[in-house]
């Protein structure tokens, strides 16, 4: 069985036995409101926008893993491709209820994109028709902070960002990930 | 079933949480209890380094191996089990490339449990690098599905509240009250 098939079945039974739910509404709309006081309080700085947003996804990844590991009792995967099936298949099934595509890999296996065909997060929304906002705010930024945040307690370090997204006018929404490296030493250094 | 007590290490090897739930061991100082989570960090960590590394290329049945050592005052055993070593390469010179570490393959757990006349400490090491130590009745089966609960308990109470920082004293409330009560259901 593949991996891919593997995860999306582990993803499934926790979805159905493990998660609690939460209306969708209630979700979508504090998100909203975070995106919109963010773009108020930097008086449209979109960029800083994108990564204050970031910044709070980083904070939740570093707790949610624990959450994630607790509930889905999976080991450690055995390499980048394996991680990239679980995030997708698991780990969005049963924090958002999607499965975002894995795809476009490069060839080193340290590379690949996340293709969403449906985000919660972003439900109801339009970005603002100041001429900027389209072209320089990544509405679901949060997202890549999250994968930083909890790939890194799992010692890997990675680099996320969004390249295209369906409230630009994009036709795709798609966030790409790259390994930077795995953290190899498991204590920090303290007193060297 | 006894639960004697609960120790939580950080991953630089503070402690960060411990609690008495029946008595049956003897107290140490807060110091001690200190002393007690460096040292066994260490020794983990040791025990984990002379495991021998997963081949690159390896298939893993999961079969287990354990080295003895002996450090408490009555026998103890103390249980290093990787999972799954297939055919260890004797070559211990060879480089990196053979062997990769901890990912692609399963990375060696280290020292697993420790037992003594009176007690059995359990370890389990979550893969952000926390330990949960355990000491229970050394009769006592199924430690496993305690400590996953124990694991649940703290991804929900510590980590999920937002004002706990990480990696500092775990003082939560709620955390307490639902191990607690949780334990004494069970017993």
């Amino acid at each position: 069985m593949s991996s891919s098939t593997k995860a999306s079945r582990i993803g499934e039974e926790l979805w159905k036995t493990r998660v609690d739910k939460v209306n969708a509404e209630l979700v979508t709309l504090t998100y909203g409101t975070i995106v919109a006081q963010l773009c108020q309080d930097y008086d449209g700085n979109y960029q800083e926008v994108n990564k204050q947003l970031e910044k709070m996804g980083y904070n939740i990844g570093m707790r949610l893993i624990e959450d994630f590991l607790a509930k889905s009792n999976v080991g450690r995967c055995a390499n980048f491709r394996e991680t990239a099936d679980m995030i997708a298949k698991v780990g969005f099934r049963i924090f958002l209820n999607i499965a975002p595509t894995v795809t476009n890999w490069t060839s080193d296996n340290n590379q690949f994109s996340l293709v969403f065909d449906e985000n919660p997060l972003a439900d109801f929304v339009e970005l603002p028709d100041d001429g900027r906002a389209q072209d320089e705010l990544w509405f679901s930024n949060i997202l890549c902070g999250v994968l930083r945040g909890a790939l890194e307690m799992v010692q890997m370090q990675i680099e996320a960002h969004f390249v295209s997204d369906v409230l630009r006018g994009d036709d795709t929404t798609e966030m790409r990930v790259s390994l930077v490296r795995y953290i190899e030493d498991e204590m920090p250094p303290e007193e060297e | 079933m006894t639960v004697f007590s609960l120790i939580i290490i950080n991953k630089a090897g503070g402690l960060i949480y411990q609690r008495e739930f029946q008595p049956g061991l003897r107290k140490l100082s807060t110091n001690d209890y200190l002393v007690l989570a460096g040292t066994f960090h260490g020794v983990h960590a040791i025990t984990r380094t002379i495991t021998p590394k997963l081949p690159y290329l390896a298939t893993t049945p999961a079969s287990n191996t354990s080295t003895t050592t002996s450090s408490t005052p009555t026998s103890a055993t103390a249980l290093a089990s990787p999972s799954g070593t297939t055919t260890p390469i004797p070559n211990t010179t060879s480089t990196a490339a053979t062997y990769m570490y901890p990912i692609p393959g399963v990375a060696a757990t280290g020292l697993d449990s420790l037992e003594t006349d009176k007690f059995r400490l359990t370890c389990f090491q979550t893969l952000t690098g926390t330990k949960f130590l355990l000491f229970t009745d050394p009769h006592m089966a199924n430690v496993e599905p305690v400590m996953r609960k124990i694991y649940e308990f703290y991804a929900d109470f510590v980590m999920k509240n937002p004002f706990y920082q990480l990696e500092m004293p775990v003082r939560c409330e709620a955390f307490d009250r639902n191990l607690n009560g949780w334990l004494r259901g069970r017993t």
